[in-house]
């Protein structure tokens, strides 16, 4: 029996078609990396999608307008929110556990880009990283 | 009057144009006097969606009361321009005959112009239409000229009336939906919805499409106003099919045709459709009525594209019958009916204020002129219409003159503020007063800034602003 | 009024201008970067999602952190950004580029240049562009306001949502939604195809459950103050389907219903556009029809992935920089776009060295053929095996298939997709 696949590792966007011989094995047509073979095999076995998402920042900041000609942000004023995103592909079924963990946060700032803010999310080993600078 | 009270000598119901124009003339006299709106914002009516015009004043016979208030206030225009600053110009009217069958049309319409006093009214040859208008579609056969008929942002001139007023005493009520009034005495007691009430000696029911509703809550006459829509579709000011002039289609008898309409702000506006609705808050646009538009203008002026369409809108116009009605009431005591107030309503609208002032005269209301009225309002300088020179000296003064928070329209973050300043604190008032969000990303870009400066400005909370007033809201949580 | 001169002036700091002016910086050239947001990065400080910079840095970022590897190499260098800073007219002055710049710190600017990048990027479609009737209540939203509200102001602007047009904000914009806690009820195209990656319709909308409608027009918005709902129709051969017309409940919708580059400052210069991408003409150099004026990036026509952008970023810095150096373009052939291509750009090529070509198909198509024909004779056939509207097509031309074009006048390339 045959599955149709759409490979998102990439935004080339594959179809693969995928079957299952014996023994769990797969075989794996349509690709044109071998990334699509690595995929069909997590998306049928453990599905996994990289999260990304914005945390609370947890108090203002009168940075950001660092280039701002007059030194002064008219607009700005402190960030509310703080991007982040995980590390690696999380278990898809653990997504909303995750975005729950990423809301509860309180990010203090300044923060650097690439900053862990949640090591070993949900014990996957997967962290959750700011995406952003904000000092 | 005590700062605070509740007791008027004179109640006008209703802040749209002809509310505002009433209110602004007696702000010159020894009055103390109240406008009362149903809505979020002034002019958030039929006054903020209508065709913007300053008519030629050949469309009607003189026996009407509207073509002779609509003769008058054109008139008035310029002076009132030069004291409040709202954006008006005298473009001229050409109306287009688009086949020989329509030519008989025109000439009856310029005898009525000539009848009417109408200055500079030319008869067109195709020739000479051609050349007042080169983007007219070779087709044209001839058709009618009348220099003196102009554009005006309808919205702004009542804007900047209603702050006129207020510079001059009266005292503006919005969110204030007229549900009851009682004569006690001398005197009216008027309910709002929201349980806030007023006093007043004279009342004047200028409330539009709601007329009818407000002449019944005061035990005055029994009529019915209906509502006709009239569709709009706004075209980039980057379009090529801009015209120098309004030009008009040879009317019918139910409606003057749509038009293409020059704004005065530069983009161009084609329509309107005239459609009778019975829902008078049915603002909504249609496929067929929005085709029939594009249609229309394209016949007149060919190079109408819908590329260059930014957005469509939809006005309801009241009409009651053929003519205005404006008069006493014959029912209720020291209450002055100014209902039906179709097109030419907007042309006539400063005229109205005129007749309204002389009939509360007649009416036994006293007026004694003000030593100190103060004709003009104060002009907000506007980033786009200045060079940089000008716009550098301003920035000096001001910062957020410097920062453009609409970049299709290019309007500042000082002009935004000094809509808030002047009462405008929803999304649409501050489009109206200041432009942005009515150009081409119809607020993608902006929209963002003008909540945020709106909370600063105001101290409101995210959940506490709206697009026009309760019910519209603008975001719905917060992260 | 101040003045400042600078070899080059680029206006946009998003990722396209960034990338542009690090070419003046690395040939030791003075530049500006003039930038109306409070900080440089454009689009991708909103775009929170990753799938940024995979040919770029190899490596799948978020858009901020995308942006901030450009904005520090920029920060190195001798590059002045000039952010919170509006370019409100552009002339040509002699020799000169003439940019009337303002900010609230230092009013406004007369900032004089010999070379412009144009890199200003692209706004949203919206509602009025594409003409859905209805009411016009609140809840009413591109999906790039969409996004700039939620991910960076931090305001949900609704909690039932409708997505109209398939576009990849939309698409983002639907698993963004429902990661915040909101109810995305369907996504709506007009075309019987997706506009938007095929990756974000798997991982966007079918991760979610949720509905796309595929040949369906959104016939009404209702709604007196805020949306209640859209009413959409199906399209079947080409005609409204009215009386298979349903409501979906909402109270928001959102469009994507594609992007536009915004060339009005370069249309008040004179600068002339090409209506197929609303983008400016641009030669093999990337120069448009004023000498010294260049363009690239989403101002240009509009890209898919960010990494082309810089990619295309780079060279029209490049070539401004040899521009500025005295080098003149030689001989140039005339781009066509055949059958089932919507365009191509650059609109021409150098046949004496390799020209990098962009182009977008017309069609779906499944084992397609990419064909370059010049002067009707066939130079270079290339296999694809998918093609799709939303996915732009890279090509590179180099002298082996252009020689011919060398000694040949009036010369016309052609590339077709069979």
């Amino acid at each position: 029996m045959s599955q149709e696949l759409i490979c998102i590792t990439c935004p080339m966007g594959c179809h693969l078609t995928v079957e299952k011989v014996a023994d769990g094995e797969l075989s794996v047509s349509g690709n044109r990396c071998p990334r699509g073979v690595v995929y069909a095999r997590e998306e049928l076995f453990a599905p996994k999608r990289t999260v990304t998402a914005t945390a609370r920042a947890a108090r203002a900041c009168s940075g950001e307008a660092a280039c701002a000609p007059s030194g002064e942000a008219r607009l700005g004023g402190a960030p509310r929110r703080v991007p982040v995103r995980s590390t690696a592909a999380f278990p898809k079924d653990k997504v909303p556990a995750l975005l729950e963990a990423i809301y509860a946060l309180e990010v203090e700032l300044p923060v650097e880009s690439g900053k862990v803010l949640l090591a070993d999310a949900l014990g996957t080993g997967i962290d959750v990283i700011a995406t952003r600078s904000i000092r | 009057m005590k700062p605070g009270s509740d007791s008027f000598d004179v109640a006008i119901v209703g802040a749209g144009v002809s509310g505002a124009n009433i209110a602004r003339r007696l702000s010159a006299y020894e009055l103390d006097v109240v406008l009362v709106e149903k809505e979020a914002d002034v002019s958030f009516g039929t006054s903020k969606a209508n065709s913007g015009i300053v008519h030629g004043g050949f469309h009607h016979n003189k026996k009407y009361l509207k073509a002779r208030l609509e003769l008058q206030g054109a008139m008035m225009f310029d002076r009132l321009k030069a004291e409040l600053d709202f954006p008006f110009e005298r473009c001229g009217i050409v109306v287009a005959a688009m086949h020989e069958d329509e030519m008989r049309p025109i000439e009856q319409l310029y005898m009525q112009g000539v009848e009417n006093g109408v200055i500079g009214i030319e008869m067109c040859s195709r020739e000479r239409m051609l050349e007042l208008e080169p983007k007219l579609s070779e087709d044209c056969v001839g058709g009618l000229y009348a220099p003196g008929g102009g554009i005006v942002e309808p919205y702004r001139f009542v804007f900047s009336l209603v702050e006129n007023a207020q510079k001059n005493g009266v005292r503006l009520m919005t969110g204030f939906a007229v549900e009851s009034a009682k004569r006690e005495g001398e005197r009216w007691t008027v309910k709002a919805a929201d349980g806030r009430s007023i006093k007043a000696r004279y009342v004047v029911n200028a409330a539009g499409l709601f007329a009818d509703e407000v002449s019944r809550a005061f035990g005055a006459e029994d009529f019915a106003i209906h509502a006709r829509k009239g569709e709009y579709y706004l075209l980039d000011r980057m379009t090529k099919c801009k015209p120098a002039r309004v030009v008009f289609p040879v009317p019918t008898s139910v409606s003057k045709g749509m038009l293409v309409i020059p704004t005065v702000e530069g983009t161009v506006l084609i329509g309107p459709t005239a459609t009778a609705v019975q829902d008078k808050t049915d603002l909504a646009t249609t496929r067929e009525e929005l085709d029939t538009i594009l249609k229309s203008a394209r016949n007149m002026i060919p190079s109408v594209s819908e590329t260059d369409v930014i957005t469509s809108f939809a006005g309801l116009r009241p009409f009651m019958e053929e003519d205005f009605y404006i008069e006493p009431s014959k029912k209720a005591p020291a209450f002055i009916q100014v209902a039906g107030i179709q097109s030419p309503g907007l042309t006539a609208s400063p005229a109205i204020g005129e007749y309204v002032k002389d009939l509360l005269k007649k009416e036994g209301l006293k007026l004694v002129e003000k030593a100190d009225w103060d004709p003009f309002v104060r002009k907000v300088p506007r980033a786009k219409d200045l060079s940089p020179y000008e716009l550098d000296e301003l920035v000096k003064k001001d910062p957020a003159y410097g920062e453009i928070v609409c970049r299709c329209e290019r309007v500042t973050e000082a002009e935004i503020v000094e809509a808030i300043r002047r009462g405008h604190v929803t999304l649409d008032g501050i489009k109206y007063f200041t432009r942005a969000q009515m150009g081409r990303c119809q607020g993608g870009f902006c929209t963002y800034k003008i909540l945020k400066i709106i909370m600063r400005e105001t101290g409101m909370g995210w959940d506490e602003i709206t697009k026009r007033g309760e019910g519209s809201s603008v975001l719905r949580g917060e992260l | 009024m101040k003045e400042m001169r600078f070899d080059a002036a680029v206006v946009g700091g998003g990722a396209a201008g960034m990338a542009a002016a690090l070419e003046f910086a690395a040939r030791g050239l003075t530049c500006a970067v003039i930038e109306r947001e409070e900080q440089l990065g454009g689009i991708l400080m909103q775009c929170i999602h990753n799938g940024f910079g995979l040919i770029e840095f190899n490596e799948e970022l978020s858009g901020p952190e995308f942006a901030e590897r450009f904005e520090e190499k920029v920060r190195k260098t001798a590059i002045t950004p000039l952010c919170s800073t509006t370019v409100i007219e552009m002339e040509v002055e002699g020799e000169e580029k003439v940019l009337s710049c303002v900010s609230s710190g230092l009013g406004v600017i007369r900032l004089r240049a010999k070379a412009v990048v144009l890199a200003m990027g692209c706004r949203e479609r919206n509602r009025g562009n594409i003409r859905i009737p209805g009411s016009r209540p609140a809840g009413v939203y591109t999906a790039g306001l969409a996004q700039r509200l939620v991910n960076i102001e931090g305001y949900v602007p609704g909690k039932d949502v409708v997505i109209i047009g398939s576009g990849d904000i939309g698409l983002i914009m639907a698993r963004r939604m429902s990661w915040v806690g909101c109810k995305v009820h369907a996504v709506v195209e007009i075309l019987p195809y997706p506009s938007g990656l095929t990756r974000n319709i798997v991982q966007c909308l079918n991760d979610f459950g949720i509905p796309l409608y595929l040949s369906h027009l959104t016939t009404n918005i209702y709604g007196k103050d805020r949306v209640e709902g859209v009413e959409i129709t199906p399209i079947e051969n080409g005609a409204l389907m009215l009386e298979k017309s349903f409501k979906i409940p909402c109270d928001t919708v959102l469009l994507s219903v594609g992007l536009v580059p915004e060339n009005e400052l370069s249309k008040n210069m004179g600068i002339e556009i090409n209506p197929m991408t609303n983008g400016p003409y641009v030669d093999a150099c990337l120069m448009t029809n004023i000498p010294g004026v260049f363009a690239c990036g989403n101002v240009l026509h509009v890209h898919d992935l960010v990494d082309f952008v810089v990619e295309e970023a780079r060279r029209a810095g490049a070539f401004a920089a040899e521009w500025l150096a005295g080098k003149r373009g030689g001989k140039e052939v005339r781009v066509k776009a055949g059958p089932n291509v919507r365009y191509v750009s650059p609109s021409k090529v150098a046949p004496a060295r390799d020209n990098k070509l962009y182009l977008r198909t017309l069609v779906v198509k499944n084992d397609a053929v990419l064909e370059v024909k010049l002067n009707n004779k066939i130079v270079r056939q290339v296999k694809k095996s998918h093609v799709q509207p939303s996915e732009m097509i890279t090509l590179t031309l180099g002298q082996a298939e252009l020689e011919a074009a060398a000694s040949a006048p009036d010369s016309v390339l052609e590339i077709s997709i069979q």
